[in-house]
């Protein structure tokens, strides 16, 4: 049981960064995308967010009834990115939509556009600064230090920062992919393609940041990196995956793009997920929450496992669906 | 301010916020379902110019309901970290069938809202159907958690952790099947009447208006009988509350000493240092009927219980008022509408008529958002009934009421934003829906 509930954890994980971050990623990408953005990410990904979105909150929902121990943890110790995450996702959606829908053109939709890519922007940096914070070993679970100890330095760091930076390139880099297809004209396919290589070697960039700077907060990334093989292997085809997707960049055909980058992007998490697992949370005393030794008791996953079954056997095809409608429809526009 | 009162008062402001977005996603779906459905029958204009203009408005608030329900998800976690640590093993299965319940209904209503012109006719449809099915679901499963909280199932409470869990008994837990019922019909009395009132208002200034006639009458017609229902669905949670809740029943209707046979008492303000009522009307016997079905029989009141477990009288025992006072007179209204659709139609178009249905407009919500108060303060101290204090659940983080200023100061700004833009949509319904240009 407990092994199900983890692979459907890092799936919808997976899904949510490869679906929910082409969504926030295309906020941050339309600062750069030109008059002929904001039209192109809107049509884009207005039918489908929402539905993105809910990646997140199963995952949620997994860790509070699966394993409630690190989801209490982290909203004791991680109360204040986690707001901030909230605020961001909250804005966005409101301001996504609100520019969306307003019939009206006025000066408001000005408004709407920056509290847009603002919001797009930070919430990838607080996710990624709370991952780097359960990860990074200063989270303490007795309360027993002053504020500043217990509440602001698990996170407030230049290793979280990294990573939350790396969120949102990686973000970033996933959206400009996702949108070369969606585009119209093709000078804004070519912008789309230039914007997604500056991302993917932005990602890489940050990619190296966060192990530089984790070695800086006294935290051994490269050590776990090197003892886990299957984190090597990962890591290595990403590696050698990035030239193939540079060469795809030249003539982008939509279908083996999205899917070159949903493999690249897949493999840096599954990567990262061999060097973490089975630990969730490290604390500052040495302790860690792990899958295992936080998991709720069997009653629980077993019906855990039935609804998660039943939920992906009606949402997957639906999703399938979703997406199909709309693919069927742009074409037809086009010929037409 | 001090740290439980801010989370408390948050958890108020992100719940009373996100239950509307609820109940117009529960209840619009099938609105907007049925009004497409008889276009499909009927091929009059007017039903899928409704279900069209509708349809914008819900993918609005849709938004909203959704990004906010994400906020409630992870602020049971921010606010009460000591519930959830117990409680998600125990009611995690709920959540999780909501979540897939909301799943389905986000997905459907993609390809509802962008599949006009893209799906066959009656597919699309059918997708709308599905929005609505789920929707009601997703609310139906959300309310099995809290309805746990009241009436705690599927474990056992042994040196502060709970053993033996069954998360299947603790999700058909025994107050389930009344709240969820008695919120269900919520969700349709509130949204119908605000939807018939905005749209008798315009009716109001522009008589004759095809568009806005038919659209009041369908909203009125669900709302209507689900405010007749409502009163039943009242007094099946009465008498359950009489019997698992006693403390909270003692409070609602301000029931100081216990009594045999029990007054109901209307109105009037709770007196906690003197434990009197005062200003109050007094019907003899009747809250032993209410209670149990008998009006001799006995009804516990809060002199049972210690001053460390009794909820706080005065707002329990109002908006509990509220409530009731609202629910019977929309009742009445629904019933008027029922009388008059049956025998004298001319009646629907007149002045008074369409001036009491806007006048109507907000009261629905009101009544939810009492309603949610009775439900939530009438169980404290417990934020498990019986099981576990609200005090005992709180961060340790000092400091919550800025948590509390920020979310409230958001909710505050985009509640404005959204009533004007709302005004913005209305102001273009004439241009955008030929039947709304068409006089009768």
């Amino acid at each position: 049981m407990l092994q199900i509930i983890i692979i459907i954890l890092g799936v919808s994980f997976i899904l949510y960064t490869l679906l929910g971050g082409a969504d926030f990623g295309a906020g941050i990408v339309e600062t750069f995308a030109g008059r002929k953005g904001e039209r192109t990410i809107s049509k884009a990904i207005a039918p489908v967010w929402e539905a993105n979105h809910v990646w997140l909150i199963l995952a949620i929902v997994i860790l509070f009834s699966g394993f409630p121990q690190v989801y209490a943890a982290i909203s004791v110790a991680l109360h204040i990115p986690l707001m901030v995450v909230l605020l961001g996702i909250v804005l966005r959606g409101s301001s996504f939509t609100f520019r969306h829908y307003d019939v009206t053109h006025d000066s408001s939709h000005k408004y709407y556009t920056f509290f847009f890519k603002v919001s797009s922007f930070v919430t990838p940096v607080f996710l990624g600064i709370t991952l780097g914070a359960m990860i990074l070993g200063k989270i303490s679970l007795e309360n027993t230090g002053s504020f500043y100890e217990q509440y602001i330095m698990p996170w407030f760091n230049v290793f979280c920062l990294s990573m939350g930076l790396f969120s949102a390139a990686l973000f970033g880099y996933i959206a400009a992919v996702f949108l070369i297809s969606e585009a119209t004209y093709p000078i804004e396919q070519k912008r789309y393609t230039r914007l997604a290589k500056v991302f993917l070697l932005l990602t890489l960039a940050m990619g190296m940041l966060v192990f530089a700077t984790a070695e800086a907060e006294d935290h051994h990334l490269s050590n776990a990196f090197f003892a886990s093989r299957l984190s090597i292997a990962a890591f290595g085809i990403v590696v050698l995956l990035t030239p193939v997707i540079f060469y795809l960049f030249r003539h982008p055909d939509a279908l083996k793009l999205r899917a070159a980058v949903s493999v690249h992007v897949t493999l840096v998490m599954l990567g990262w997920f061999a060097i973490q697992f089975p630990i969730l949370v490290y604390e500052r005393n040495g302790n860690h929450l792990t899958f295992y030794n936080t998991q709720a008791p069997y009653a629980t996953l077993y019906q855990l496992v039935i609804a998660l079954f039943v939920g992906l056997l009606l949402v997957l095809p639906s999703f399938y669906f979703l997406f199909k409608v709309f693919k069927k429809g742009d074409e037809q526009q086009l010929h037409s | 301010m001090d740290d439980l009162l801010a989370a408390r008062l948050q958890m108020a402001v992100s719940l009373g916020w996100h239950i509307v977005f609820a109940c117009i996603g529960m209840t619009m779906p099938v609105l907007m379902a049925f009004s497409e459905w008889k276009w499909l029958r009927t091929q009059k204009q007017e039903y899928i110019d409704i279900a069209k203009a509708w349809s914008k408005g819900v993918a609005i608030f849709f938004a909203v309901g959704a990004v906010s329900g994400t906020v409630l998800s992870f602020e049971l976690g921010l606010l009460f970290p000591g519930f959830m640590k117990h409680a998600g093993p125990i009611i995690g299965m709920p959540f999780s069938w909501e979540g897939t319940a909301f799943f389905v209904e986000a997905i459907a209503l993609g390809v509802f809202l962008y599949g006009w012109d893209r799906l066959n006719k009656w597919a699309h449809w059918l997708s709308g159907v599905v929005v609505g099915i789920s929707g009601v679901m997703s609310g139906i499963f959300v309310v099995a958690a809290n309805a746990w909280m009241n009436s705690p199932a599927g474990f056992t409470w042994e040196n502060g952790e709970a053993t033996n869990i069954d998360p299947v008994a603790a999700m058909f837990n025994d107050a389930w099947f009344s709240q969820a019922l008695h919120m269900t019909l919520a969700a349709f009395v509130a949204t119908s009447f605000a939807v018939a009132g905005v749209h008798a208002f315009l009716l109001l200034k522009d008589r004759g208006n095809t568009f806005h006639r038919t659209a009041v009458r369908i909203a009125l017609s669900f709302g209507a009988v689900a405010a007749f229902l409502q009163p039943i669905s009242g007094d099946i949670s009465a008498k359950d509350v009489a019997e698992r809740q006693p403390a909270k029943l003692a409070a609602l209707e301000a029931l100081y000493h216990t009594s045999k046979p029990a007054d109901l008492v209307i109105g009037g303000i709770p007196n906690e240092q003197e434990e009197r009522v005062d200003y109050a009307i007094h019907v003899p016997g009747f809250l032993s009927f209410l209670a149990h079905g008998d009006f001799e029989s006995e009804v516990i009141g809060l002199d049972q219980f210690p001053k460390s477990e009794r909820p706080p009288v005065l707002i329990t025992h109002i908006a509990f008022q509220i409530m009731v006072g609202i629910g019977f007179l929309l009742a009445f209204a629904g019933l008027l509408f029922l009388v008059f659709s049956a025998r004298w139609k001319h009646l629907l178009s007149s002045t008074w008529w369409l001036t009491f249905i806007a006048c109507l407009t907000p009261l629905g919500f009101i009544a939810v958002e009492a309603g949610w108060t009775v439900t939530e303060v009438g169980r404290q101290p417990w934020v498990i009934y019986g099981v576990m204090k609200t005090k005992d659940a709180v961060s340790p983080m000092p400091g919550l009421q800025y948590s509390f200023y920020t979310i409230t100061t958001v909710y505050v700004l985009l509640t404005l934003i959204l009533v004007w833009l709302m005004r913005r949509q209305i102001a273009t319904i004439e241009t955008y829906y030929p039947s709304a240009r068409k006089k009768d």
